[in-house]
């Protein structure tokens, strides 16, 4: 396996009144591409979001270490910084905030990517060409009006632009038709190839990644990562569906649940 | 870049002191003997001091403003002094100010924006003009930019007495009745006939003395088909003690021309701020109002305009930004009496740290205002749940075939946007910052790029430290 980059550890977190992740490992290499699949309100996003820091969400127990550093306990912009990203499945609307001068603020933060106003310049023209976007978005308010299909092509604007060492695709490929489906694959392969990036790519179809070459597929259900495999598992649930890892998920809640009968935190799920 | 380091230089952009040495000033309070010593050191026309003895005694017997907007109780007339002056003659050139009076300009980047984008700069330290200057082209022209008192003395003086107080008459109420009897400084501008000055000018108002009222008078008449952009800044250091500032703005838009008047407000948190301006469009005139409001610790600020002529119209374009301890009513106020007259109203409220913002209008339709039509919209942005915004919108329409309008929103910075702009490498403060900036945009973009510049640092000065 590669240079170990994200590892997490028993982490167990939820809402204020509701833990949703139970006792989650998981550990991403440098340069690998992992897939998180799972039936609909499962998890995975919770998953994605309590990786870059949204403090909606509480860690109970276990930690987060990146890039060789504990950020269990780090905001969101340090994460950042240290070079997560998490493209949203529904990225905000920020009014009277144009996107070029967004784009500028951000990368300026990051002094490591050199960006002199002619580099960046060229740079967000190269990949507005590259991602099919008209050059007119860039004068327009951050995401506000935009289509669901231009607002995702804009976060792997700033996903290219950002160049962090992991990236969180949450449900990038929904809501896509073809055409910006393909650009979306397409700057996803592109990230990984030219700058050795990593990402974890939730998505609870497969459609997206005929584009993608992935090292590990990960199932997720009820809060739980009930299985670990290669790509070849991603056929396999095509085939079968999630059916058999519920019943799995759910015979190991119940026997949880009998161990600890005053615990009822998980059935409670149910 | 550390956060603390940037707020310290920004603040020290307004907030220091001067000492007031070998300064004239008059003994606090209000008395025909004070009222009689500021006309004699201007060596005015007598008119002008029965104007002010008026003044004094309507002040006298109006009573103040009850049931209205934030209290202003802890003002008291008994503990300010209307008149300091620094003691220096009016300068044409910076080198002829005082250093301490300079420096204070400098700090505040006047003579760098006269160098770069401006016709004309009037400079007011505490009751007196200390510098004023145009440029050569402009006065070639025809066009007058000097201290009012000066204007006094030259051939002028006609002009003035025909508008001086009578859009804002002494009776309007209690602080413009003050306003006439102790008023000191401000600017005289002529813009003849057809004149286009592609430059604007602008006058900045300091008040550095502590317990001390300013009472500038602004009067400004372009005259038909002319067009003039007037920038008006007011900054003060914050004292522990009221000061007061009730100037007085009266503007004359003829025929066909045009007037933007921008204002940056950023008094200090210890100021009452009660200043009255008007404006009065004749036929296809146009007025436009560009207002921020960031300082000051309670303001009573509403600025009306009279749409007098037919097809005359304006525009305002305002926000209004309340921090702690602040109590701000602003708005404003039209009155359409042409024709074809049209008025469009757009504002944006902020409050935070427990500060109340109150956005008032008035639109009055009269009813020889045929077609008129009049569009009303207030945004409010509330930082925080311990502070207050309101909108008391009025309409009084009298001719049925006008067309009036109004929208209000209230609405505070989501949590969802503030992960998302972190999860970018935002800070906190940064990612509340960029929202609110992104709020204010819409009337930033109004301002000339410098004074947009400005509002957005002012911005993130409220900003910093807004997070606990």
């Amino acid at each position: 396996m590669a240079e170990e980059l994200l590892t997490i550890s028993d982490l167990t977190a939820g809402t204020e009144d509701k833990t949703i992740l139970h006792d989650v490992n998981l550990t991403i290499g440098r340069g690998e591409s992992h897939v998180l699949m799972g039936p609909n309100g499962t998890g995975k996003s919770t998953l994605g979001h309590v990786i870059m820091g949204d403090p909606v969400y509480k860690v109970a127990s276990g930690k987060i270490v990146f890039d060789g550093e504990d950020i269990t306990e780090k905001t969101a912009d340090k994460r950042s910084l240290a070079g997560i990203f998490l493209s949203y499945q529904a990225p905000v609307e920020v009014p009277g905030v144009p996107l070029y001068t967004f784009l500028r603020t951000i990368s300026q933060m990051r002094p490591e990517l050199k960006m002199t106003p002619k580099n960046f310049r060229k740079r967000v023209s190269e990949l507005a060409a590259q991602l099919s976007i008209d050059e007119e978005f860039l004068g327009r308010d951050l995401n506000v009006g935009f289509s669901g299909g231009e607002k995702k092509k804009i976060e792997m604007l700033q996903l290219l632009l950002l160049q962090p060492k992991l990236a969180i695709l949450d449900e990038t490929d929904s809501g896509l038709d073809v055409d910006a489906l393909s650009v979306v694959s397409r700057a996803i392969s592109s990230y990984m190839s030219d700058y050795n990036g990593s990402i974890l790519l939730i998505t609870h179809n497969t459609r997206i990644l005929e584009h993608v070459d992935v090292d590990k597929t990960h199932v997720m259900t009820h809060g739980h990562i009930v299985e670990t495999g290669d790509a070849s598992l991603i056929a396999t649930i095509e085939q079968q569906g999630f059916e058999s890892y519920e019943k799995e998920a759910a015979a190991e809640l119940a026997d949880e649940a009998e161990g600890a009968p005053e615990g009822a935190d998980a059935v409670a799920e149910h | 870049m550390s956060k603390t380091k940037v707020q310290d230089v920004d603040r020290s952009m307004y907030d220091f002191i001067k000492p007031e040495e070998g300064y004239e000033r008059f003994e606090d309070g209000l008395t025909p003997e004070i009222v009689r010593a500021i006309s004699e050191k201007k060596d005015e026309p007598d008119w002008m001091l029965e104007l002010r003895l008026k003044g004094l005694k309507k002040y006298h017997e109006m009573s103040m403003p009850a049931n209205w907007g934030p209290s202003i109780e802890g003002l008291d007339m008994d503990h300010i002094s209307t008149y300091v002056s620094p003691k220096t003659e009016q300068a044409s050139s910076w080198d002829d100010v005082p250093e301490d009076v300079k420096d204070t300009f400098e700090k505040l980047g006047i003579p760098e924006a006269e160098r770069s984008y401006l016709a004309g700069v009037g400079a007011q330290y505490d009751s007196e003009l200390v510098y004023h200057s145009m440029q050569d082209s402009a006065a070639k022209q025809g066009v007058v930019y000097s201290g009012i008192e000066e204007a006094l003395h030259g051939p002028f003086e006609d002009m003035i007495r025909e508008h001086f107080m009578k859009l804002v008459p002494i009776t309007d109420h209690k602080f413009a009745a003050l306003h006439a009897a102790v008023w000191s400084g401000g600017s005289f501008v002529y813009v003849p006939e057809g004149v286009q000055m592609e430059y604007p000018l602008q006058s900045y108002f300091r008040l550095n003395a502590k317990g001390a009222g300013q009472f500038e008078h602004t009067l400004i008449i372009v005259e038909p088909g002319a067009n003039l952009h007037f920038i008006e800044g007011c900054s003060a250091p914050k004292y522990n003690v009221a000061n007061l500032h009730a100037g007085c703005v009266e503007l004359f838009v003829g025929k066909g021309a045009r007037l933007r008047y921008s204002t940056i407000e950023n008094w200090s948190k210890n100021m009452y701020n009660l200043n009255t301006k008007r404006s009065r469009i004749e036929e296809d005139g146009v007025m436009e109002w560009v207002s921020g409001s960031f300082g000051s610790h309670v303001s009573y600020l509403y600025p009306t305009t009279i749409l007098a002529g037919d097809r005359s119209s304006c525009e305002f374009t305002g926000i209004t930004f309340a921090g702690k301890t602040q109590n701000l009513d602003t708005g404003c106020k039209v009155i359409l009496n042409g024709k074809d007259t049209k008025a469009s109203v757009s504002t944006k409220s902020l409050s935070k740290d427990g500060g109340i913002s109150t956005f008032r209008s008035s639109i009055v339709v009269n009813k020889h205002a045929e077609n008129a039509l009049a569009t009303v919209s207030c945004q409010s942005l509330m930082i925080d749940d311990i502070s207050r915004s309101d909108t008391i919108p009025a309409m009084d329409v009298r001719c049925q075939s006008a067309s009036v309008g109004h929208e209000a929103t209230i609405g505070s910075i989501s949590d969802d946007t503030v992960f998302y702009l972190m999860s970018r490498g935002c800070s906190e403060d940064e990612a509340r910052t960029m929202v609110v900036n992104g709020f204010a945009n819409p009337i930033s973009k109004e301002l000339p790029l410098e004074y947009a510049a400005e509002m957005n640092n002012l911005i993130k000065l409220e900003m910093e430290g807004a997070i606990g």
